[in-house]
């Protein structure tokens, strides 16, 4: 039973993932997009991580999917304004998407898989759980990854702010 | 249920109108005009079904259902009562208790956007788009405030499930959390006002400026499900506003009458009465805000949201965070 829901949901994800590379509009590759992240989520509750699957959902799909939206909708792109690609463009595209396949698979064919910090807790993905290994095991780490995030938040404040002498 | 008290939200809507504005209101159809719901909803669904030839077809029906499938799922994880033992079998009025039940709402109202952006944008008119980049930018704004004072409280209960935090908030009103936090709940009522794009938030629909905002091209029904997921998440909201803040199913004298009856169930049922009383006062609130208080202009909404409720929520939850921090060197005498 779990393992014909993993099927599916995992053809239904990659089905969608592909339809965001295929589809004309940049509307409906976005919408692709927001199912994908939710056959996503769907894989976290299936590994009984609820707040992961939950959180996912308010980040990706509610947060920042709708920026993206946002963008595409106020750029309002259609088929009349798109620009000219010529052969030699996609044929381009196309070396240089190949390439990177190459080299991810390279990466990942070499990688060590890690044993899990926690394997034998399966209840590792439940919010009490999660918060207490969190904040005390891994406080550093995760201490650090919020400072990138901060960092990161002050550089795109200040990349976004007229420069008051150019402007 | 849920449709049924959104259906005479409408209802109760035109008539708090009308009393604010010394009308009598609908009175026409049925005693009281109580069969104007039902007389609308016969309107609604007889219109003509209109889809404009440039509209994206697909998402243009897409929209209105998402808006509706949303705000009706948020109803699952709410408490609307203590345990009701019938046949000898114990039955929790709840549908899923969820340990996540908080970030549940979250994450399905984040995803309600979409319901207004795909139909604004699928209509393909400038207004409609208008009112969707309205709307969806008003709503992730105002998430960020909402989510940051519910954060305060989470950081009181210890917990994110709705029956644990209801089940705290026994033992009489001093329990109940809007005195322990007056601060998250103001900023909670405010953003739950933006969330549901009601006045004086309604900007994405605001008549002057934007004809019909994001639904200006939608007719019949379809119509009819953007009006009708306002009501239902008008009522979620007084559910969620009045679980986590209000005490939920507790009320005064709780305890003085499971012993004089001794009966858990009558308990359970003035509990759910009370719930709904309280869930009644909210709407009510909200119809009273909308005929009060004029709109706000854009700019003010932006400022409001990002100037004034951001750092209020977050100061209010620094200092919770300091005040949890000495009740448990307390509790633990360090």
């Amino acid at each position: 039973m779990l393992s014909s829901l993993f099927y599916f949901l995992a053809f239904v994800s990659i089905f969608f993932a592909f339809m965001v590379v295929v589809s004309k509009n940049p509307v409906h590759s976005v919408l692709y997009l927001i199912l994908t992240f939710f056959t996503v989520a769907g894989h976290y509750l299936l590994l009984n991580a609820q707040f992961l699957a939950l959180v996912h959902i308010v980040v990706y799909a509610g947060a920042i999917m709708v920026l993206f939206l946002f963008v595409i909708m106020l750029l309002n792109l259609n088929a009349e304004k798109e620009p000219i690609n010529t052969n030699l463009m996609k044929f381009a595209g196309a070396i240089a998407g190949g390439s990177l396949m190459l080299v991810l698979i390279a990466v990942f064919s070499k990688i060590n898989t890690l044993e899990p910090a926690h394997a034998a807790n399966t209840q590792i993905g439940l919010i009490k759980n999660l918060g207490m290994v969190l904040y005390t095991e891994y406080i550093l780490p995760f201490e650090i990854a919020s400072i990138l995030f901060l960092v990161s938040m002050i550089g795109a404040v200040i990349l976004a702010k007229k420069n008051p002498h150019t402007s | 249920m849920t449709l049924l008290i959104a259906l005479y939200s409408t209802y109760g809507e035109r008539k708090v109108a009308a009393f604010l504005q010394d009308r009598i209101g609908p009175n026409r159809a049925g005693p009281w005009g109580l069969l104007q719901p039902f007389a609308d909803g016969v309107k609604m669904f007889t219109k003509e079904e209109i889809i404009p030839v440039a509209s994206n077809k697909f998402l243009f029906v897409l929209g209105p259902s998402i808006a509706m499938v949303c705000c009706l799922m948020t109803g699952v994880v709410l408490p609307w009562g203590a345990e009701l033992t019938l046949f000898g079998r114990t039955f929790y009025l709840q549908a899923v208790d969820l340990n996540v039940g908080v970030l549940y709402v979250f994450a399905v109202v984040s995803v309600s956007v979409y319901g207004i952006m795909i139909g604004g944008w699928a209509s393909n008119n400038k207004w409609s788009l208008m009112g969707a980049i309205r709307g969806s930018s008003q709503i992730i704004s105002y998430e960020l405030s909402m989510g940051l004072s519910i954060i305060a409280l989470v950081l009181m209960t210890g917990t994110l499930s709705f029956r644990d935090i209801v089940e705290q908030q026994h033992g009489g009103i001093m329990h109940w959390n809007f005195l322990m936090q007056p601060l998250s709940f103001l900023i909670f009522l405010i953003c739950a006002f933006a969330e549901c794009n009601r006045s004086p938030f309604d900007l994405p629909e605001c008549e002057t400026e934007l004809v019909g905002g994001f639904h200006t091209e939608y007719s019949s029904m379809k119509l009819g499900f953007y009006l009708f997921s306002e009501y239902i998440n008008m009522f979620i909201s007084s559910a969620v506003i009045a679980a986590l803040f209000f005490g939920g199913f507790n009320f005064p004298g709780m305890d003085w009458l499971l012993e004089t009856t001794q009966s858990q169930n009558i308990v359970t049922l003035v509990g759910v009465g009370a719930y709904f009383l309280k869930i009644f006062f909210f709407i009510f609130f909200f119809m009273w805000v909308r005929w009060t208080i004029p709109r706000f202009r854009y700019d003010q909404l932006m400022n409001l949201g990002w100037k004034g409720l951001i750092p209020l929520a977050l100061i209010n939850l620094a200092v919770m965070a300091v005040i949890e921090m000495l009740k448990h060197q307390h509790a633990f005498g360090f």
